[in-house]
């Protein structure tokens, strides 16, 4: 069996988050809270920013890590939308580990509670 | 390819480069963004927690390097907001982010293509974000990848 990291469990998005988000980030699109602007979008309300949830990614490693400077790398797909409302959990597993380099890989998903897959990413741990 | 269909709508920007920008990475910025992604790590927002986790000074979550962000080199291309997608995010760290960091900040449209979805053709650009420090030396590359529905 493989290697886990505990996974994290954060609280429902909220609309308040994505302007807090959308502040911090620098990411001004309106589909994260204009609603009438996502709704023209095709959207049933506004949508969360993918980063936000790739910042869920970036706590699990680090906080499995012992720290973010052992992040050498972070990468994300983004495959579902997420809502306000939605509670992501993150979590990860060893792929594969490289005892020359130092190197650990680690697969993460985030999933909204019915199972659907928000995220996919990877990540290289340096121990 | 001589179909249109196939041809990306971003082709003719690929290599295209923002002007350099100089940010400073803020500590009061690094607690407003882990504030905003609920991280509550003590180490982005208190020295203290930070220097006895054997950080010199503050440092940042990883995905705050989005937060950096250089001049748009898209500046100019017609885009529709409601029709773009983000598809992929990459980051590769020299070495962490910390408080009081200097920063040249510069963008570029590293890559056009399309994409055949189900929901049809799909223009895809990469954007690449380099953070060089004082000396020149690399501290992160974000690599971006955009869909723009037709």
């Amino acid at each position: 069996m493989k290697e886990t990291l505990p996974p994290l469990t954060r609280p429902p998005i909220t609309t308040t988050q994505l302007v807090q988000y959308a502040g911090a980030s620098g990411d001004f699109n309106r589909i994260h809270f204009d609603e009438p602007f996502a709704r023209e979008g095709g959207f049933p309300s506004v949508i969360a920013h993918g980063m936000l949830s790739m910042a869920f990614f970036g706590q699990l490693v680090a906080d499995w890590a012992g720290g973010p400077q052992h992040i050498v790398r972070l990468a994300a797909r983004f495959k579902a939308v997420t809502f306000p409302g939605d509670r992501i959990t993150v979590a990860g597993e060893i792929a594969a580990r490289d005892e020359a380099a130092g190197t650990v890989e680690l697969e993460l998903t985030a999933t909204k509670p019915d199972g659907t897959v928000t995220l996919e990413g990877s990540a290289t741990v340096r121990r | 390819m001589e179909d249109a269909a196939l041809q990306s709508r971003f082709a003719p920007f690929v290599g295209r480069e923002s002007a350099p920008l100089v940010l400073d990475v803020e500590r009061g910025h690094i607690r407003r963004f882990a504030e905003a992604v609920g991280d509550t790590n003590p180490i982005y927002v208190d020295e203290a927690a930070a220097r006895a986790a054997g950080h010199p000074r503050i440092p940042a979550p990883p995905t705050f390097a989005v937060a950096l962000r250089a001049n748009d080199p898209r500046a100019g291309i017609d885009l529709d907001w409601r029709k773009l997608l983000h598809g992929e995010q990459e980051f590769v760290f020299a070495r962490p982010l910390y408080a009081g960091d200097r920063l040249t900040i510069v963008g570029r449209i590293a890559e056009a293509s399309v994409k055949q979805t189900r929901s049809g053709v799909m223009d895809v650009m990469v954007l690449e974000t380099v953070a060089t420090d004082g000396d020149g030396a690399r501290v992160f590359t974000a690599r971006s990848t955009v869909l723009v529905r037709r």
